[in-house]
């Protein structure tokens, strides 16, 4: 159970009628139940590549398996895939638009053609899950805050009960707290719900806290693909591509160049005090 | 006075009301606010969403008027309706989405359309556009249409827009939010520019922490009230306070903050990269 | 896709017909228009293709260009062709229920997506070689004398300015909401014409909403900037007619004559072959 991308490219013709490649060449092998990160600054391909995920652009060449299956083949079933890939868009609250939460919720499921049982049960369920509370259920999505209009739509694709889901920026326009509450579900949705998740983020601090693996896109290019770790290793290459490191990352390395002996791979604030009291501990 | 902006006890309250005119609700956005700003500072106000940031920002530049209080704009009252045009040229104002705030097709037309609704000669209009896109480093697009500029672009030529009415200060209301980090350094470097180099008083509203780093001055706000003020330094001294109101601080100062828990004499408040390792340099010489 | 959409869009490009004051483009292609309904012959629009094709080889945008801004009334050109083949009254040809083929028909049917053809495509070029801004401006100006009559003409203006500069950005966002609705298994292509309609409401509910917040976010932007109205407003480009304006006039009053000669004093000319 699997995603393969084989050697996948996606031409468009601009303006002046000129060829234009927005991915190029994309191998990618991504297993189920991982944690992957995409990064990359805006116009790399990252969000063409996830609309191609679940069938919503068509490569020009190469083509993409899913569990096994050709998605390009004739008899493929695009609704299913679009079932099994779920895709929350940059600012999806701009997709609301039934009138009470419960329906714009149900909209997905009810799409997919199931007995309305099942409808309502896979709604309240991601209501449950995107922690809404039920006395939401008829209220109407556009009298909501912000970071619930986005809990909504976030639910409304987890309805479809995807078993990968991709999400654009979701904390895009966030406030920190926000933020935290977004990428926390995110996480509980990768281990209680065991979706395959695909982040996509400018902030380097949350693929750091959160993301197994990093997959680093330039020009329509995969140019770095492995554990965050490794990734991040690659400080100077990763801020020639107008990309960077954790803050703290880029502190370490730097106290690196002025001697100190440090483990690579630090990422996150707790690692950085721990090393740093290491260093401090030894010179007493 | 040399204040540029001062607030009073300034309140704001918006009323919900129903279909038939009847007042449902009172929801007070502003509680009493005090702010002082001097000409040429570089002013930060951060805030969570919600905390009455962008309702404060809005009555520098007359668009709310205040419910209780006065707010004065370069010695002018807001709520003189007379002096409301005057009001918002000394105030200029930029605002969160990029494309919402275009109204010409042309980079160079949309900077000439507020010196155009002041009434301004043509040949100064010209002059004051390439002026202005000069300063925000976007002289090579005035022939471009805005669609087709990137978010951080589309930003500043929003800026060259408010530095064309040649405004004493410029308020932005989360200038970035919808940025991504290149856009965000672009904006950023473009206001600091400004502060410096031009001397124009700069409010900006945000809820990104590195951006308070370059501040003369910080005001945090929650439930419509100012609850701390200070430099970033003083500021920044205070984690904990700042988490409580749902803020972040950049990795290296929580960094500092938390190997001085562990009893390491580092700085109270640690702003930068580099002044990490000075401080952490300097500890070496303590042990 | 949508975003292929063309017509109306400005084509950057620095032309004589670009640097046209855009009052003569105005009344030109008003003038242009009216011709096109002065003839009831297809060597009419021989003469008018010609005036259009020298045009457009001046303005130096490419003519794929021009012709990809037909596509969105390609439904409109085909069932005006349609309708005019099959129900028109004549000589018939072959007959099946209340459709008819005739010959006139087939003469009308032809005559009638030119003439759709040529008005799209000459309105087109007055979109492609002005910016929406001159434009009203222009258009400001040629009304100018009905706010006598107290009729809002900048306010008019202003308003399809700014209609005009949120179009590309509308589109791009219906397209985004098309895909996130069909993320959410939404399906906007099969069905029967009620289904189809139900199905575009997910799509231009959240479009109405966004499109209400934007014109909210730029009065706000657009009040920040001082603007009141037209009055005691400059112009950064105030319109003054130059040189090659008065050229253009005299060009234009050429085609007026060549029109009136050809119809009037000549008319077995135009019918003399009668295709």
């Amino acid at each position: 159970m699997s995603i393969i991308i084989d050697h996948l490219s996606y031409k468009y013709k601009d303006v002046v009628e000129e060829d234009n490649y927005a991915l190029r060449d994309i191998n990618l092998k991504i297993e189920d139940g991982e944690f992957v990160g995409l990064i990359g600054h805006t116009g790399s391909g990252k969000s063409t590549l996830m609309q191609h995920l679940n069938g919503l652009e068509k490569a020009t060449e190469g083509t993409i398996y899913y569990n096994g299956k050709d998605i390009y083949d004739k008899d493929y079933d695009m609704r299913r895939l679009r079932e099994k890939v779920g895709l929350v868009f940059q600012y999806p609250e701009y997709q609301l638009f039934e009138t009470t939460i419960f329906k714009d919720i149900s909209f997905g499921p009810k799409n997919l053609g199931l007995p309305q049982l099942e409808v309502d049960l896979r709604s309240y369920e991601a209501m449950r899950d995107v922690g809404l509370s039920e006395e939401l259920i008829d209220v109407s999505p556009f009298t909501l805050s912000g970071g619930q209009k986005r809990r909504v739509a976030i639910a409304g694709v987890l309805a479809m009960k995807p078993e990968v889901l991709i999400l654009d920026e979701p904390t895009a326009g966030l406030d920190p707290e926000g933020r935290e509450e977004i990428l926390h579900l995110v996480k509980n949705l990768h281990e209680e719900r065991k979706c395959t998740i695909i982040l996509v983020s400018h902030s380097m601090e949350d693929m750091a806290d959160y993301v197994q693996r990093l997959i680093v896109m330039h020009e329509g290019r995969v140019v770095l693909d492995g554990n965050k770790r490794d990734v991040f290793a690659h400080e100077e290459e990763l801020r020639m591509l107008g990309l960077a490191v954790p803050q703290v990352t880029s502190l370490m390395n730097q106290l690196k160049k002025r001697g100190y002996t440090i483990t690579n791979d630090i990422l996150t604030i707790e690692e950085a005090k721990e090393e740093l009291l290491r260093i401090i501990g030894k010179s007493i | 006075m040399g204040l540029m902006i001062h607030a009073k006890d300034l309140v704001y309250e918006y009323i919900r009301r129903d279909k038939e005119e009847n007042v449902v609700d009172i929801a007070t956005a502003i509680n009493k606010v005090n702010v002082d700003v001097e000409a040429g500072q570089f002013i930060v106000i951060l805030g969570h969403n919600g905390s009455g940031k962008s309702t404060f920002a809005k009555h520098i530049n007359g668009i709310l008027t205040p419910s209780e209080g006065s707010l004065w704009v370069d010695g002018k009252k807001t709520n003189d309706m007379e002096k409301l045009w005057e009001i918002r040229q000394s105030a200029g104002m930029v605002f969160q989405n990029p494309d919402n705030q275009f109204v010409a097709n042309l980079v160079e037309e949309d900077v000439g359309f507020g010196p155009e609704n002041l009434g301004v000669e043509p040949a100064e209009i010209w002059d004051r556009v390439e002026e202005s896109l000069s300063a925000v480093e976007m002289l090579p697009f005035r022939k471009k249409s805005p669609n087709r500029l990137s978010g951080g672009q589309k930003q500043r030529v929003a800026i060259a827009g408010i530095m064309a009415m040649r405004p004493k200060c410029i308020i932005l209301d989360e200038p970035t939010a919808m940025l991504d980090p290149q856009g965000r350094k672009e904006v950023m470097y473009t206001i600091q520019k400004l502060n410096k180099v031009e001397g124009m008083t700069v409010v900006l509203i945000t809820h990104y922490m590195d951006e308070v780093v370059y501040a003369d001055k910080v005001f945090v706000m929650d439930h419509g009230s100012v609850v701390m003020e200070g430099t970033p330094r003083e500021i920044f001294a205070q984690v904990d306070e700042l988490k409580k109101y749902h803020l972040d601080v950049p990795q290296v100062t929580e960094l500092a903050y938390e190997l001085r828990k562990e009893g390491i004499p580092m700085p109270e408040a640690v702003l930068t990269i580099e002044e990490f390792m000075n401080a952490f340099e300097n500890l070496k010489t303590k042990f | 896709m949508i975003r292929d959409i063309t017509i109306g869009q400005y084509y950057p490009k620095e032309s004589e017909i670009h640097q046209l004051d855009s009052r003569v483009k105005l009344i030109g292609t008003l003038v242009y228009m009216v011709s096109i309904f002065c003839f009831h012959r297809f060597l009419g629009f021989l003469f008018v293709s010609l005036f259009l094709g020298w045009t457009i080889k001046k303005s130096g945008i490419p003519f794929s260009y021009i012709v990809k801004g037909l596509k969105p009334i390609l439904f409109l050109l085909v069932f005006t062709i349609v309708v005019n083949i099959f129900f028109s009254d004549g000589h018939v040809l072959w007959r099946w229920g209340i459709l008819k083929l005739t010959i006139e028909g087939i003469h009308k049917g032809i005559f009638m997506g030119i003439r759709l053809s040529l008005l799209v495509l000459g309105a087109s070029i007055m979109t492609y070689t002005t910016t929406p801004n001159r434009l009203t401006d222009g258009l400001e100006q040629l009304l100018k004398p009905l706010s006598k009559l107290h009729v809002p003409v900048h306010e008019i203006s202003m308003m399809m300015s700014i209609a005009l500069r949120f179009i590309p950005i509308l589109l791009e966002e219906t397209d985004k909401i098309m895909k996130a609705q069909m993320a959410r298994g939404a399906d906007f292509e099969t069905g029967g014409m009620l289904k189809r309609a139900k199905s575009m409401v997910p799509l231009l509910v959240p479009l109405f909403v966004s499109a209400f917040r934007r014109a909210n976010d730029l009065a706000m932007a657009m009040e920040a900037r001082c603007y009141r109205g037209g009055e005691g407003r400059t112009k950064m480009k105030p319109l003054k007619y130059q040189r090659k304006d008065y050229i253009a006039f005299g060009v234009l009053a050429g085609y007026i004559i060549i029109l009136i000669i050809g119809l009037r004093y000549i008319p077995s000319f135009w019918t003399l072959i009668n295709i």
